[in-house]
C-alpha cells in the first residue's frame, strides 16, 4: 500500500530554527530517506515551499477565482511530503515516527493518508475472465 | 428445533470469537470473515435437527465457513479480473483456490485471537470504535445488544463499526500480533480496551442491568483470554484480577432499590467468595513477577479489602503503602485523592483532609464529582456540618448517574438531620 506522509509544522518557528537545528532536521530526513530508498519503498519525499507563495484557485460562478495565500489559515502549515510503499500502517507509522517536524519536537505533526490509486479501466477481454474461471 | 437454536447460541456466545479470529486471518477482510460465519451459523440451523449435533461443533462452523470463504473468493478472483482489487486483502485471501486443507491446525491457530485484539485495539482506530469492534467481534455481542449496553441509538453505533472496519480495510491496519518491541505498548491499549467495557457494565447507572453484567461477564472473559495467551504479562493478571476482585461485591453494592451502598456499609456475606480466592490468587502470582504495574497494584488494594471480614478490620495502612507505589509509578491526581482517603483511614482525618486539599490544588479535580464526595465525608466525619454539606452539594451538583445522585443527596439529608 502506498502511504503520503504529510508534514505539518509551523513555519514561523521553523523560520526562527539555528543554522544548527536545521541541520540536524535535514540529517533526520536524509537518514529516513536513505533507509527507504535501500529499501526500495521510497517513491517521493520533498519539501514545500512557505504558504505565503500559495495561489489558490476556486471556482466561482464557473469562472476560476485566483486567490493571494494557502485555500485556509491553519495553526500548523503544510511542509513537506513522503511517499512510500509500506506493508502496512504499523510500517507508514514507523517511518513517521522518525521524520523530523522541522519545530524542534515543539509542535508540528505527520498525518498518513493512504493512496488508494486510480481505478484502472474494465478490461474489455471476457473471454481471459471466464477460462481463469474454469482453470 | 428450540433446544439445537438454544445450543446454537451458546456455541456463538462461546466460539463465535474463535472463529472469526481464523476467518478473517484467512479471509483477510472482516465482512467477508463475518459474513461467511453469519451463513455457517444458518446453514447449522437447518442441518443440525436434521442430522444431529456434530462431535465438535465450532470445528464444524469453521469448516463450513472456510467452505464460504474459498466460494467467495472464487467469485472475487472472476471479478477481480474484470476490474482492479480497490480493497485490501492479505495474501491469502488471493490463493484460497490452492486446494486450502482443512486441518486442525489451521482451526485452531493460537495467535488468532490475539491478532483480532490486537487490530481491533490499534491507536489507529477511534477509542469508541475500539471498544464496540472488540465487543462485536471478540465479544460475539450483536450490534443492538452494544447499542442497549452504552445506550446508542442503533444506526450510531452501526455506522461506528462500519467506519473502523473502513479503516482497518483501507488503512491497511496490520492483522498481526506487534513485534517484541512494540508489545508492551499495544498490550496497554488491549487492556485498556478491557477495562472500560468492564467500567461501563459495572458503572452503577440505572438502565438495563441484565446486559450490563454481560458486560463485565465479557470483560472478564476478554482479560481470560488474554491471560492465557500471554500469561508471562503480569498486568494481565492484574487486570484480570482487579475485575473479579471488584465483581465480587456487585451483589452487594446496590439494595433493593437500586440504591448505592459504599463499600464500608456493604453486607460482605454477599460478596462472591469464589471470585474473591480466584483474584487474591492472581493478585499474588502476578506481584511474584516482581515487574508490578498500575493493574496489578488496584488489584492488590482490592485484595486488601477483601480480606476484611468487617469493615473495621480493614488494613488501611497497607492500602496507603499501595497506593503510594501507585502514586509514584503513574501519578494522577485521581490517584492523589485515593491515596489521601486511605491516609484519612489509617493516619487520621486531618492528615487525609490535608492531602485530599493537596490533590485538590491543580485544579484538575475541580469538576470531579468524587474529590468533592471525598472532602465531604472527611468533613462529615470531623463534625465540620457547614463545610461538609458545601462540599456534598457541590458533589451533587457534578454528579451525573442517577444512583451516586441519590446517594448524595441521602448523605445530605443525614446531615441536616443530625
Amino acid at each position: 500500500m502506498r502511504y503520503m506522509l504529510l508534514i505539518y509544522t509551523k513555519e514561523d518557528e521553523m523560520a526562527r530554527n539555528s543554522d544548527q537545528q536545521r541541520q540536524e532536521i535535514m540529517q533526520g530526513h536524509f537518514k529516513v530517506m536513505e533507509e527507504t530508498r535501500a529499501k526500495g519503498i521510497l517513491e517521493a519525499a520533498e519539501p514545500l515551499s512557505r504558504t505565503n507563495t500559495a495561489t489558490t484557485i476556486r471556482l466561482q460562478n464557473g469562472k476560476p477565482l485566483i486567490i493571494d495565500g494557502p485555500f485556509a489559515e491553519t495553526r500548523e502549515q503544510l511542509a513537506g511530503y513522503y511517499i512510500l510503499d509500506c506493508k502496512d500502517l504499523d510500517e507508514a507509522i514507523g517511518y513517521a515516527s522518525r521524520i523530523p517536524t522541522s519545530c524542534g519536537g515543539t509542535c508540528g505533526c505527520i498525518e498518513i493518508r493512504t493512496l488508494p490509486g486510480l481505478p484502472s479501466a474494465v478490461p474489455t477481454n471476457e473471454a481471459e475472465a471466464v477460462t481463469s474461471r474454469n482453470g | 428445533m428450540d433446544e439445537v437454536s438454544n445450543t446454537i447460541e451458546a456455541i456463538f456466545r462461546r466460539e463465535s470469537g474463535r472463529i472469526i479470529a481464523t476467518l478473517i486471518r484467512i479471509a483477510g477482510s472482516f465482512d467477508v470473515a463475518e459474513e461467511a460465519m453469519q451463513e455457517a451459523f444458518t446453514a447449522a440451523l437447518t442441518t443440525w435437527p436434521e442430522k444431529g449435533l456434530p462431535q465438535n461443533p465450532a470445528a464444524w462452523i469453521t469448516a463450513v465457513a472456510h467452505r464460504r470463504l474459498i466460494d467467495h473468493s472464487r467469485r472475487e478472483r472472476t471479478r477481480r479480473e474484470k476490474q482492479e482489487p480497490l480493497i485490501y486483502e492479505t495474501p491469502t485471501a488471493h490463493q484460497p483456490e490452492a486446494e486450502v486443507q482443512l486441518d486442525a491446525d489451521e482451526m485452531e491457530y493460537p495467535d488468532d485471537r490475539l491478532r483480532l485484539i490486537f487490530t481491533c485495539c490499534h491507536p489507529a482506530i477511534n477509542p469508541d470504535a475500539q471498544i464496540a469492534l472488540t465487543l462485536r467481534t471478540l465479544g460475539g455481542l450483536t450490534t443492538p445488544e452494544i447499542a442497549r449496553a452504552f445506550l446508542l441509538p442503533e444506526p450510531t453505533l452501526a455506522q461506528r463499526l462500519v467506519r473502523a472496519k473502513r479503516k482497518i480495510a483501507e488503512a491497511r491496519i496490520p492483522y498481526e500480533v506487534p513485534p517484541r518491541e512494540k508489545i508492551s505498548e499495544r498490550l496497554q491499549a488491549v487492556q485498556s480496551v478491557i477495562y472500560l467495557i468492564f467500567n461501563e457494565g459495572y458503572a452503577a447507572t440505572t438502565g438495563d442491568g441484565l446486559i450490563r453484567r454481560e458486560l463485565c461477564a465479557e470483560a472478564i472473559r476478554l482479560a481470560r483470554t488474554l491471560c492465557q495467551l500471554l500469561p508471562g504479562e503480569p498486568e494481565n493478571l492484574g487486570l484480570l484480577a482487579l475485575m473479579l476482585l471488584h465483581d465480587s461485591r456487585r451483589d452487594a453494592r446496590t439494595d433493593e432499590q437500586g440504591r448505592l451502598i459504599v463499600l464500608d456499609e456493604q453486607d460482605r456475606s454477599l460478596w462472591d467468595k469464589e471470585r474473591i480466592r480466584e483474584g487474591q490468587k492472581l493478585v499474588s502470582r502476578a506481584l511474584g513477577m516482581r515487574r508490578p504495574g498500575p493493574y496489578q497494584l488496584q488489584a492488590a488494594i482490592a485484595a486488601v479489602h477483601s480480606h476484611a471480614e468487617t469493615a473495621v478490620e480493614t488494613d488501611w495502612g497497607e492500602i496507603a503503602a499501595l497506593y503510594r507505589e501507585l502514586l509514584r509509578i503513574s501519578s494522577s491526581p485521581v490517584v492523589a485523592l485515593n491515596y489521601a482517603v486511605a491516609v484519612a483511614m489509617s493516619e487520621g482525618l486531618e492528615a487525609g483532609l490535608e492531602l485530599v486539599e493537596q490533590a485538590g490544588e491543580s485544579g484538575e479535580l475541580r469538576d470531579y464529582h468524587l474529590f468533592h464526595a471525598a472532602r465531604a465525608d472527611l468533613l462529615r466525619r470531623l463534625g465540620r456540618k457547614t463545610d461538609a454539606a458545601s462540599a456534598y452539594g457541590q458533589a451533587l451538583r457534578l454528579a451525573t448517574n442517577g444512583v451516586e445522585k441519590e446517594f448524595l443527596r441521602r448523605r445530605l439529608e443525614e446531615l441536616g438531620r443530625e
